[in-house]
């Protein structure tokens, strides 16, 4: 298990959470690694919050159990923020990352004290911006593979555009857009790095100037 | 699985050496699989006319030929040749009596016994 | 050279359904089956097989429709769990006593109420005494490799009987993992067409299937039933030797994983087994304690005696029921496997927990405790709680 990261989604039914874990499985599969990706149904509804996990490894890996004590947790919809202890045994020397238009320091009262790496994308703007349209999914995914190291970005750009060129053959654009997306993202991510201790200090200042 | 008769017809060659093969007696080892029969139409070897506490009399006399009885009867035990009925298949005829109430002219009754 | 790929269980029986190519596959939806008849109504639009697809009004029409089918002479198999397969109960056994060979892919779940969609073993174990070959999944991969192994099994002349294929809901079904696929005409080499001896559509032999049978019969026919059960111990392990001859992939009735010297040992089937491998090597590798594991595969026939002599050794094993069976004193796994143990003359503590039901999940750290607790059980000699839920809420 010593080989094993673990990586946690939380997003709403119909957001596609659980396409992207299952997608972060597909791609990491042809860098070679033994993967899982599985989603924790509870009622089937759009809307409802769900879980998503992904095992990636360089052993096989023969664990069917949910993940409490994941590497990484990646939050589509910070919505869920409000409900859910996202960070639960989240390791501190991972990371959280989440989706949100919000600035981070909003966000960190919601993070119940953890203590580890708090990075923020807004991949509805990164999406709208390279696609048109708001598909978080594929910035979520490049956010994931930037903080998790997983592996190598340009594995992860080679092995997506090889996909996305079996996926939309008959539409370039689309495959063009989502490479742009993916880019986008590892350039914002890089700058989103925060510690919590970090952003919480800097809360302090603001409100001491303001 | 059928029943075996003693005073039973054997009309096939292939039949009557499944019947030899497989009856009452038969150690599980020689019962066909599923309990398959490997022949069509084996009802008939099983005479039903044995059942009978009473039994429908045809008056011919007075039969009109109007083949109302035919169809109701349960067993197909009221034959049909040339557009005219038969005499009963009493090998099969289990005495249910429909043919009797379903007749207009009074030319099927019920006779006690067989 | 065997096809690396990632696939869901479902994903990854719908696949061995393709290379398969059955004759006739009728089907009603209910999950977590569900996709399996969905991919396999792709692959027959995009033309890449020519199943004979029936959409049917429920699981009581999908089995006797798979009845019907096989009894003509087709290579036939239905989808189902949970609910759809109890609304199956009556075909399984007219499949059963018919002596059909169909298959079923069964994607274990629990059974209302309260409903639930989640793994338990209560659809399938609950179907234990109708006269099917059950065969379970730890993995997507044995999923697969057991659905490719189920129609030689079942056509085999001496076995002639239906072969359900269990894998665990959402969890493998569901879940997408790493496999390993063998090629298309391998496959269609190693299971080959269907050849039946006997069948409806023969104009060469007029036949009747599924005729009453008297009290005079009854018995001699299920004792026939039993011989073919009987029988099928030799075939599937005649089969698996096949397999693993094309795959290199060994199978038996069940598995031993670090068994052979193990003091305390977990019996279980399914997909739990995985979690429980990795709990046996963390407890090796940190503490040197012996544990072990034995993963039922074949569940029908039961294989009463290998259980009994692969267990001789142990001090102390907990069998993991994945379903209640309510008679206040254990599972059906538990009450089978005590009675292989007494068979045996094994004089090994044992103790028959429950856990999973309705999807409740099972972790590694739920292993070492149940490790633990035969530990104390074999060192005190006296069993507290011979009959237990794992990770049961109780005040």
């Amino acid at each position: 298990m010593k080989n094993t990261m673990e990586i946690r989604w939380h997003g709403r039914g119909g957001q596609g959470a659980k396409t992207a874990a299952l997608l972060l499985a597909d791609v990491a599969f042809k860098a070679g690694k033994y993967v899982q990706g599985f989603p924790e149904y509870g009622p089937e509804r759009m809307g409802a919050p769900i879980t998503a996990y992904n095992r990636v490894s360089t052993e096989p890996v023969t664990v069917h159990s949910n993940i409490y004590d994941p590497d990484y947790v990646v939050v589509v919809d910070d919505g869920l923020l409000e409900s859910t202890d996202v960070t639960h045994g989240l390791k501190e020397s991972g990371a959280v990352i989440i989706n949100t238009e919000k600035r981070k320091e909003e966000l960190l009262p919601l993070l119940h004290g953890y203590k580890g790496a708090v990075y923020t994308l807004n991949a509805k703007a990164i999406s709208l911006q390279a696609l048109g349209k708001n598909y978080p999914n594929s910035p979520m995914l490049a956010a994931v593979v930037a903080v998790s190291g997983v592996m190598e970005q340009e594995e992860f750009l080679r092995e997506m555009e090889a996909s996305f060129r079996h996926k939309f053959a008959k539409k370039p654009e689309v495959i063009e857009g989502n490479m742009k997306a993916l880019k986008l993202t590892f350039g914002e991510i890089a700058k989103s790095r925060y510690s919590s201790h970090e952003a919480t200090v800097q809360l302090q200042k603001e409100r001491k100037a303001g | 699985m059928r029943r075996l008769c003693s005073c039973r017809r054997r009309e096939r060659q292939v039949e009557a050496m499944i019947s030899e093969r497989i009856n009452e007696n038969s150690p599980w080892q020689d019962i066909t699989e599923g309990n398959q029969i490997y022949e069509a139409a084996t009802s008939r070897e099983f005479h039903t006319g044995e059942w009978r506490t009473s039994t429908p009399v045809w008056n011919q006399e007075k039969c009109k030929q109007c083949l109302l009885c035919t169809p109701v009867c349960p067993d197909s035990s009221i034959p049909v040749k040339d557009k005219q009925r038969m005499e009963f298949d009493y090998d099969h005829c289990k005495g249910c009596g429909i043919c009797a109430k379903v007749c207009p002219f009074g030319a099927i009754t019920m006779k006690e016994g067989k | 050279m065997a096809v690396r790929e990632r696939l869901s269980g479902n994903e990854a029986v719908a696949y061995a359904i393709r290379q398969i190519n059955p004759d006739v596959m009728p089907a009603f939806p209910i999950t977590p089956s569900t996709e399996i008849p969905q991919y396999v109504a792709n692959y027959i639009a995009n033309g890449e097989i020519d199943t004979e697809f029936i959409p049917v009004e429920s699981e009581h029409s999908s089995m006797s429709a798979t009845v019907g089918a096989s009894a003509a002479g087709a290579r036939a198999l239905t989808a189902t769990s949970s609910c759809g397969l109890a609304l199956m109960w009556e075909e399984l056994y007219v499949a059963a006593s018919n002596r059909l060979p169909v298959v079923l892919a069964l994607v274990n779940r629990a059974l209302s109420g309260p409903i639930n969609i989640n793994a338990d073993h209560s659809d399938s174990m609950g179907a234990r005494d109708s006269g099917w070959i059950q065969i379970y999944a730890e993995s997507n991969q044995e999923a697969y490799d057991n659905f490719l192994q189920a129609y030689p099994i079942a056509e085999h002349k001496d076995v002639m009987l239906p072969v359900m294929i269990c894998q665990d809901g959402f969890i493998t079904s569901h879940g997408v993992e790493n496999i390993l696929l063998v090629e298309d005409d391998l496959v269609r080499n190693f299971v080959g067409e269907r050849e039946p001896e006997h069948y409806l559509l023969n104009p060469q032999e007029r036949l009747a299937v599924g005729p009453y049978a008297v009290s005079n019969y009854y018995m001699e026919t299920k004792r026939g039933q039993r011989q073919a059960m009987i029988n099928a111990r030799r075939v599937i392990l005649e089969v698996a030797r096949r397999f693993e001859a094309m795959t290199g992939r060994k199978y038996g009735f069940f598995e031993e994983y670090r068994l052979e010297d193990a003091e305390y040992a977990v019996v279980i089937i399914g997909s739990a087994a995985g979690t429980c491998k990795a709990a046996i090597d963390q407890i090796r590798n940190t503490t040197g304690k012996k544990v072990g594991l034995l993963k039922i595969r074949v569940f029908r026939p039961f294989p009463e005696e290998e259980i009994g002599a692969a267990l001789a050794h142990v001090k102390a094993v907990a069998i993991l029921d994945r379903s209640e069976m309510f008679s206040a004193t254990g599972g059906p796994l538990g009450a089978e496997v005590r009675a292989a143990l007494y068979q045996a003359k094994c004089q090994a503590e044992a103790v028959n927990y429950l856990y999973g039901l309705g999807g409740r999940d099972i972790t590694v750290e739920d292993f070492c405790q149940v490790y633990e607790k035969l530990e104390k059980i074999a060192a005190e000699h006296r069993i507290t709680d011979m009959y237990e839920y794992i990770g049961l809420r109780s005040r």
